[in-house]
């Protein structure tokens, strides 16, 4: 409220937009840039001011608060299940939203890479590793952290690729990895906080951006990255909701913000972050700093998220199972 | 909605300041009344206490609107499941393992917050030192500390690497991310309620009692278990309901020191969120309105043990 006043009482009320951005948790600082970059680029096109706010949290979380009434002009959530969550239970947007945008509503990719201790004293190499007994891994839970979702998905999908892979080994793997899991953290960020302040693991399974910003940035010198053979690749999409920017009318530019992260500067904003950029030009300039190799996408190994959800994270699924005593 | 609701709460606090000015005028004109009594009137066959029905309206008013109506809700939210799905929510493994953790450590935490405190108040009444006032403040401190706060501080404290935690760990106690570590925060944030209610009381306790006791041959056990604890177990069975009640809703603090493990380290609360996050508001409903009833059924229990006289011969 007194941000709406304090912005009224600067400008004329027709100069100043603002756009509620809803996103998941390891998007701060880049939602910051963007966010920044963005303002300057609408004010030099069409003279009007915007004032872009951000929320960060659990992405099932954060769509949950989209579904019960938080007024959010566009969401940049961490997978397309929530996304079509607030399409299924409150009808904020249609249910073909992501074929609105390029390359399926996802402006950049990421994978799920390892995080180790310096020097890798416990000597992980691969996801074989991570069931070692004796090897503490740091992953959120996927019950409430898309990040979490992913990395048990990566886990799963490289035990069923395996040679001689198959539904039971896949189940068998994922069980003894969690079983090697101390502590689940309700978002990714918080698995960050305990893998790196408070020391706790040997292994943390994390967002490739959540893992270069570790290595490069908050912890420089203390960790060491480490690529699996293979991984999964990594989609958080991004979507108006109509419901919302048509009432507050800001249709407009909330697109605009969104068609800015395909833009050549949003693109290089996000490789700076260490999101996998999907245009060429950019993608060639940042190749070096992203690791190689084999990516698979949920729709190839699961069939889709709807499916992937019904199966493994749904109520009394596959990783409930897990934590069922006796077994 | 949201204007719904801010209406709501407006009236509910609109409500609340009428009522305050009527509860105001009431107890003026009982003052005025006592000072100049009507004339042929005696406090014989009339309530000391006067305006007993407008308190009574007010209080059930209050109560309707501010536990009733959320209350009825949410079990009306939970009713839309049927029989079957309502039983196996509330009745699956992982449902009555969260139950036995969330009573369990609110049990022990609220416990030693009983021995602790009454040791507190003790030292607080009794004795006069330097930095009494501003231990006697601290006290306090748990209430006004976001509950995150404390979370993150003792997590950070009892982890392995942390500045306790790392000296703890060689014995083989681990207490960050254990059932442990969540007492320790729930004896943390429940102290305050066991102290102050044991205070007042161990103010008013006259020491000459005890005088007495001694002049009467009473050694010093018989002094603490005939004499002071009998006076003291009303407050401090209060304090303990109180810290008790407290510890079972407590979220913001445990979920840092939790570890967050389902069928281990998962308290109800947090089970009550991780459905709400998977968008089963449903269950999540079924599970908080098992969690209401069995809590309201302890603390009426434990109400009750208060008021009755004749449990003291058994609870010593």
């Amino acid at each position: 409220m007194a941000i709406a006043l304090h912005a009224r009482s600067a400008a004329p009320p027709d100069r100043v937009v603002t756009l509620l951005n809803v996103s998941y948790d390891p998007t701060r600082e880049l939602y910051q840039d963007i966010d920044r970059a963005f303002a300057a680029t609408w004010k030099a096109r069409t003279g009007q001011e915007v004032v872009i706010h951000q929320s960060h949290g659990g992405s099932g979380k954060q769509a949950r608060a989209v579904i019960d009434g938080l007024q959010a002009d566009v969401v940049t959530l961490g997978l397309a299940y929530d996304i079509d969550e607030i399409a299924e239970r409150a009808g904020l947007l249609p249910r073909d939203w992501q074929s609105r945008l390029p390359y399926r509503s996802c402006p950049f990719t990421s994978t799920v890479v390892f995080l180790v201790r310096k020097g890798n004293p416990k000597r992980v190499r691969d996801w074989d590793d991570l069931v070692r007994p004796g090897i503490a891994v740091i992953t959120p839970n996927p019950k409430t952290s898309s990040g979490g979702r992913w990395n048990y998905l990566a886990a799963w999908g490289y035990a069923l690729r395996k040679q001689g892979g198959n539904e039971g080994a896949a189940r068998d793997f994922v069980s003894r990895l969690y079983r090697n899991v101390p502590v689940l953290d309700s978002g990714a960020r918080g698995a960050t906080d305990t893998f790196v302040q408070r020391g706790l693991g040997d292994v943390l399974i994390a967002w490739e951006n959540e893992a270069l910003l570790v290595v490069k940035e908050l912890g420089r010198g203390q960790f060491e990255l480490v690529t699996p053979s293979e991984s999964i690749l990594a989609e958080p999409p991004v979507s108006l909701v109509d419901k919302v920017v048509d009432r507050r009318g800001t249709r407009a530019v909330a697109q605009a913000y969104l068609e800015f992260l395909y833009s050549e500067e949003g693109q290089t904003i996000g490789a700076r972050h260490y999101y996998r950029p999907q245009l060429r030009s950019v993608a060639a300039r940042y190749a070096a700093q992203f690791p190689r190799l084999r990516l698979f996408t949920v729709d190839e190994v699961f069939g889709g998220w709807q499916k992937a959800q019904r199966t493994h994270f749904a109520d009394g699924g596959i990783f409930d199972q897990i934590y069922q005593p006796g077994r | 909605m949201r204007r719904w609701l801010i209406r709501i709460l407006l009236g509910v606090y609109g409500a609340e300041a009428l009522s305050g000015l009527a509860l105001l005028g009431v107890v003026l004109r009982a003052r005025f009344r006592r000072r100049y009594p009507p004339r042929g009137a005696t406090l014989h066959g009339k309530r000391v206490l006067p305006g007993f029905r407008v308190a009574l309206g007010w209080t059930v008013f209050y109560l309707l609107l501010i536990v009733l109506i959320p209350v009825s809700a949410l079990c009306l939210k939970a009713a839309s499941l049927s029989w079957r799905q309502f039983w196996s929510a509330v009745t699956s493994a992982r449902a009555l393992a969260a139950y036995r953790l969330s009573f369990g450590v609110s049990l022990a935490a609220s416990l030693i917050d009983g021995v602790i405190g009454l040791l507190l108040a003790w030292v607080l009444v009794r004795y006069r030192f330097p930095v009494r006032r501003l231990l006697d403040g601290l006290v306090d401190l748990p209430l006004a500390l976001p509950t995150a706060v404390s979370g993150i501080v003792l997590t950070t404290l009892y982890a392995p690497h942390g500045w306790i935690g790392r000296r703890l760990q060689p014995l083989g106690i681990k207490v960050a991310y254990t059932p442990l570590g969540i007492v320790v925060a729930l004896i943390f944030i429940g102290l305050p309620f066991a102290v102050r209610t044991i205070q007042p009381v161990l103010q008013d306790l006259d020491p000459e009692i005890e005088d007495a006791a001694l002049s009467l041959g009473a050694n010093l056990w018989q002094r603490f278990y005939l004499v002071i604890l009998p006076e003291l177990l009303p407050a401090w069975l209060t304090g303990v309901t109180l810290a008790f009640a407290r510890g079972l809703g407590e979220y913001g603090s445990v979920v840092f020191i939790a570890g967050n493990m389902p069928m281990r380290t998962e308290i109800t609360p947090l089970l009550i969120m991780t459905r709400l996050d998977q968008y089963d508001y449903a269950g999540a409903s079924a599970l908080a309105a098992v969690f209401l009833a069995v809590s309201l059924g302890l603390l009426l229990g434990m109400n009750a043990m208060q008021r009755r006289k004749s449990v003291l011969p058994i609870l010593m």
